[in-house]
């Protein structure tokens, strides 16, 4: 599996570290307890196309947005993931 | 059929031709007081438990494949008891108790050989955590030495001790940890379970989950037709999600693929199986002689069963940091299984929100050593409703009670246990 960064290229796997599926939404301060559980534990852990958080450290270190199957390993886009190093700083 | 040294010699006689088939490929009755969903090392000793130990044997194992084809038959066969928080450490202590009794209880020869797991250290730090976690196992009766450099010296003189970034300083040694032959687990469940009456029906995948009025399963639909249970008990492995999903539950679960590898045979080298605690490589030599050896998870959500090369890339520099004489022998073969990860590393044995269905999931990397231990305990919950004792924190509902059983502190990231 190769990864072609919109900014660095193609480049290999190694360089890359995944931070999981995009689509969760950190709740807002305050949330309800149910909300919160959900976002931290409970995951639809998808059986084909997903779109997921990596981080290239190995290259221009930019968080991107994979759009990826998971049954195939085939990645269909890849594009910056603004906010997605964001959120993971704010925690 | 049963076998002894009678059978062996009789067969012996006559060349070896006259062996029976050890269990009976069945087709689907029209309803089961339980039915079990994946015919893998889990589903299997949940079924031979529930007629064996439970009474219960109207029981059907529906695999969707053939028995074994899944993470069953793709481990690296390692066994053992050394775990140190409260929840796993009776749970794995009975499991091992259950394997070194396994032969007799199957009549049937799985090869456990309990030629000791250890865990080697190269920090003052881990020094300490692995003298607890010793500790630990021995106020709860369970083996455990901590060995210094010149113990491990003796046991292994093969090892580079000379390794200036992670030098060897000892190990944590469990002697009755040690191997088991994945696919005899498999085929000796098959044949005992067999034997009392239990169906065990290959090629039948599970589509969908028949519902009551009120909501309870009351069967499941199949690529063989529908099928009555009084009760259903998931052991998927890896497809928890995805079953799952079919009865509208989403579980704290990812699908993550983790690979094993195998080198052409050599004599006779590692006397045990091996840890290397600096990376994250584990080796056993197999009794054909190839050395069977694996690390960390591809850690990106994956269904293909197959991995990528900077893992295996990884593994191999982990092994030759260890042993750089295996540098010239060459890797035969290399696969992939996926595994659900857990949010906390440890697995789920539990009665789901869904009446009538039941969930035994969440193994990672480490449900081979548990396979006695969890069918036991998975059959004790659908025979009795309730959970056995040494698997009573093994709960669904622990991550959002906050009662957790984080063996390696990594939280919530599945991606790294
Ligand atoms: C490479 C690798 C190395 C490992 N090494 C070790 C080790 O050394 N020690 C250790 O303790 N553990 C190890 N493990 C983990 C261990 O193999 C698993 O945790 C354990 O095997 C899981 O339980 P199981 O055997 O029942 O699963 P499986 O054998 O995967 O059984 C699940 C079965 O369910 C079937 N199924 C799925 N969906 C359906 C459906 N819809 N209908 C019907 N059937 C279905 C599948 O086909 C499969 O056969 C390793 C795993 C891997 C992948
Ligand atoms: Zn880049």
């Amino acid at each position: 599996m190769r990864i072609v960064c919109p900014f660095c290229g193609e480049r290999e796997l190694g360089e890359f570290t995944y931070l999981g599926d995009a689509k969760p939404v950190r709740p807002a301060t305050g949330a309800a307890e149910d909300e919160v559980y959900d976002y931290v534990y409970l995951r639809d852990n998808i059986a084909g196309v997903m779109s997921e958080n990596w981080y290239h450290g190995g290259g221009c270190r930019a968080w991107l947005k994979v759009t990826r199957n998971t049954l195939t390993h085939e990645i269909s886009a890849v594009e910056p993931a603004l906010g997605a190093g964001a959120a993971k700083v704010d925690a | 059929m049963k076998y002894s040294i009678f059978s062996l010699a009789r067969a012996a006689l006559s060349g070896h031709k006259t062996w029976q088939r050890t269990w009976r490929d069945a087709t689907p009755k029209d309803r089961y007081d339980v039915v079990i969903v994946g015919g893998g090392g889990h589903g299997l000793a949940t079924a031979w438990f529930l007629a064996s130990e439970y009474g219960i044997r109207n029981v059907a194992v529906l695999e969707k494949g053939w028995i074994g084809s899944g993470n069953a038959g793709r481990n690296t066969t390692i066994i053992r008891s050394n775990y140190g928080l409260p929840g796993n450490t009776g749970f794995y202590e009975l499991s091992m108790k259950l394997w070194e009794r396994m032969e007799q209880d199957l009549n049937y020869n799985s090869m456990v050989s309990q030629r000791g797991v250890i865990n080697l250290y190269h920090s003052d730090a881990q020094r300490d955590a692995y003298a607890r976690r010793g500790n630990t196992m021995r106020i709860n009766g369970i083996d455990a030495e901590l060995l210094d450099l010149a113990a491990v010296k003796k046991m292994m003189p093969f090892l580079n001790f000379d390794n200036a970034r992670f030098p060897v300083q000892g190990g944590l040694l469990q002697r009755r940890g040690g191997t088991a032959r994945h696919d005899a687990v498999v085929w000796g469940y098959a044949h005992a379970a067999s034997g009392l009456g239990v169906d065990i029906i290959q090629n039948c995948e599970v589509t969908g989950f028949v519902r009551d009025a009120n909501g309870k399963v009351t069967g499941v639909e199949t690529s063989r037709g529908r099928i009555g249970a009084g009760r259903v008990g998931m052991a998927v492995a890896g497809s928890s999600s995805r079953v799952a999903d079919m009865a509208g539950l989403r579980l704290p679960i990812e699908s993550h693929v983790l690979q094993a590898f195998v080198s052409e045979a050599i004599k006779p080298l590692i006397p045990n199986v091996m840890t290397f605690g600096a990376g994250h490589f584990y080796v056993s030599q197999s009794d054909k002689g190839g050395l069977v050896f694996g690390g960390d998870i591809d850690g990106y959500n994956s269904y293909a069963q197959r991995g990528n090369l900077p893992v295996m890339e990884d593994v191999c520099e982990g092994g030759m940091a260890l042993m750089p004489m295996i540098g010239r022998v060459r890797l035969l073969r290399q696969w992939g299984g996926i595994m659900d990860m857990s949010m906390d590393g440890s697995p789920i044995i539990d009665k789901t929100p869904v009446d009538g269905l039941y969930l035994n999931a969440g193994w990672c990397y480490g449900g081979f050593k548990a396979t006695p231990g969890s069918g036991f305990v998975f059959a004790h919950l659908l025979a009795r409703d309730t959970p056995h004792e040494e698997a009573a924190r093994f709960r669904l509902d622990r991550f959002r009670t906050g009662a957790m059983i984080d063996e390696k502190g990594q939280g919530a990231q599945p991606n790294l246990h």
